[in-house]
């Protein structure tokens, strides 16, 4: 299964929808274990892609991921906005090979996020979200279940990268900010493909 | 929340501008970023290796206010307690660079480390050659593999010091990357809080302690302490402190130097206070004080409090310290 441009814009635009509506909530969740402001930096984010998808048309899925990445790094700050703006440059770099599953592309990003955050699964971090919906693409199991399994093995685990990991134990049963950013990034994803 | 404000959206491109144009002779801001680049004559005249740092903002003077001749060469502000985003990183290398490579200096937290590396791999991009050390000098918190690792705190201004000092000097920039990382092992940080900042964003304090209480732990960003107990006299928070942190040090011979960094809320008066009993303190336990700094070097916001950093110093790095800079705050 590929990602068509007309498709991919829906989706980065479902997803900036959805930061911009759960604020509040993102904060909320890093209040609890961070400093407070995942939702306030994503919405920055999101302002910024919209604004930059409007200055300038995307005309191939390249450059859709990295006006999104672009507007991410320079406007969500934190840890956030390196992780975000990898994971989308490195599928906008990936993306110029036609023949990219979207199964893979979302393998890349996931791959981005390994190397940028130096982590991987496990950690309670946006990674525990990604691996998961990049392999039920690969086995074509790919459907809101995946997301909300994800979420709560999330909120069991102890975080280890991060400020979270500094809370150590007591990072358990809370759900990572930046999982949940990136669980409306695949619930728009799942909006995209139901259609 | 009463801070002298005028929108929370604006308070870090208001407060960069005022600090610019009350310091015209020694910084300038970059345009279209909140980062300041050094503009005294000495920064054209004598090439050397660039120096940069930043953080979040909140932390006043800490980065701005140590850009000058011998110490920083740029620094780059991010919102209140948010690291800067790469391109605004970028932008202060680019300017500082004379051919000579330049090292960035971070505080370790995974916000600042994951922006400045992406800002170096950017400037590598244009050929530039680039070092990074990351400060982590907290040892409130553990130094696990299962966390982000220690943090990064009021030695900061300690290692940009020295490290400015030495670029000044004519050291090249692989020397210098050794040198910073030789000095960030030595030192040691911990801190008290009596009352926790308040976020402009948030608008009340991250935590609260009752009226008698204080924490012990405490981060530059509100994170939590290892332990909250009742306030007791300055002679033996220092005690406590001291007692703490030569803990880190098997030696405890030659020279050492010593920071008492105000948080932001807490008078100066009290801070003299605590650097009297401190320097008591040592003097009984023998070590040998060759430098001591006292002052609001590295705050958080108007927390009320004080942090202790305690460095063992080879007789270059007490030199470097005492060397005179052209800076606005150190």
């Amino acid at each position: 299964m590929k990602l068509e441009l007309v498709d991919a814009k829906k989706w980065i635009t479902l997803f900036v929808e959805k930061l911009e509506s759960n604020q509040t909530i993102l904060n909320e969740l890093d209040t609890a274990i961070g400093d407070g402001d995942h939702g306030t930096n994503m919405k920055r984010g999101a302002e910024a892609v919209t604004a930059a998808l409007e200055k300038k048309e995307p005309e191939t899925l390249a450059d859709l991921y990295k006006t999104t990445a672009f507007a991410m790094i320079q406007k969500v700050g934190g840890a956030s906005g390196p992780l975000y703006g990898t994971a989308f440059l490195d599928m906008s770099k990936a993306v110029k090979n036609d023949d990219l599953e979207l199964s893979d592309l979302i393998q890349i990003g996931t791959d981005g996020l390994k190397r940028r955050g130096e982590s991987d699964t496990g950690m309670k971090t946006m990674i525990d979200v990604w691996q998961p919906v990049s392999d039920a693409l690969k086995a074509d199991k790919f459907d809101q279940s995946v997301i909300d399994a994800a979420l709560e093995n999330v909120k069991g685990l102890v975080a280890t990268k991060g400020r979270a990991s500094y809370l150590e134990e007591k990072s358990k049963g809370h759900i990572d900010p930046g999982a949940q950013s990136s669980a409306y990034l695949f619930e728009s994803l799942i909006e995209v493909l139901g259609e | 929340m009463k801070k002298i404000i005028n929108n929370v959206e604006d308070i870090v491109p208001e407060m960069i501008s005022g600090l610019v144009r009350t310091n015209a002779d020694l910084v300038k801001q970059i345009d279209g970023t909140t980062a300041v680049v050094r503009n005294d004559p000495k920064f054209k005249e004598n090439k050397q290796v660039g120096i940069v740092s930043g953080g979040g903002s909140g932390h006043e003077p800490l980065h701005a206010g140590y850009v000058g001749d011998g110490m920083l060469s740029a620094a780059v502000a991010g919102e209140v307690f948010t690291s800067p985003t790469p391109d605004q990183i970028y932008e202060a290398i680019t300017a500082v660079d004379q051919g000579q490579g330049v090292l960035l200096i971070v505080k370790n937290y995974s916000g600042d480390v994951m922006n400045f590396d992406m800002a170096k791999e950017m400037a590598e991009a244009d050929d530039i050659e680039i070092k990074t050390i990351v400060v982590d000098d907290d040892i409130s918190v553990k130094n696990s593999e299962f966390t982000q690792g220690k943090r990064g705190v009021a030695g900061t201004a300690l290692v940009e010091k020295i490290v400015g000092a030495a670029a000044r000097s004519g050291m090249n920039l692989a020397d210098l990357a050794t040198l910073g990382q030789k000095v960030i092992d030595n030192i040691k940080t911990i801190g008290i809080a009596l009352h926790a900042a308040t976020v402009p964003a948030v608008g009340h304090p991250g935590f609260e302690l009752g009226d008698d209480e204080i924490e012990y732990g405490i981060g530059i960003h509100n994170e939590r302490g290892y332990a909250v107990e009742k306030i007791r006299p300055a002679k033996e928070l220092a005690n406590e402190l001291i007692e703490k942190i030569l803990k880190e040090f098997s030696d405890q011979s030659g020279d050492f130097a010593i920071l008492v960094n105000g948080m932001g809320g807490t008078p100066l008066m009290e801070q003299y206070i605590f650097a009297n009993d401190v320097l008591n303190e040592l003097a009984a336990k023998k070590v040998k004080v060759s430098f001591s700094k006292v002052g609001n070097l590295v705050t958080s916001l108007d927390m009320q409090g004080i942090s202790l950093t305690i460095m063992k110093a080879d007789a270059d790095w007490i030199k470097y310290l005492k060397e005179p800079v052209t800076t606005i705050a150190w």
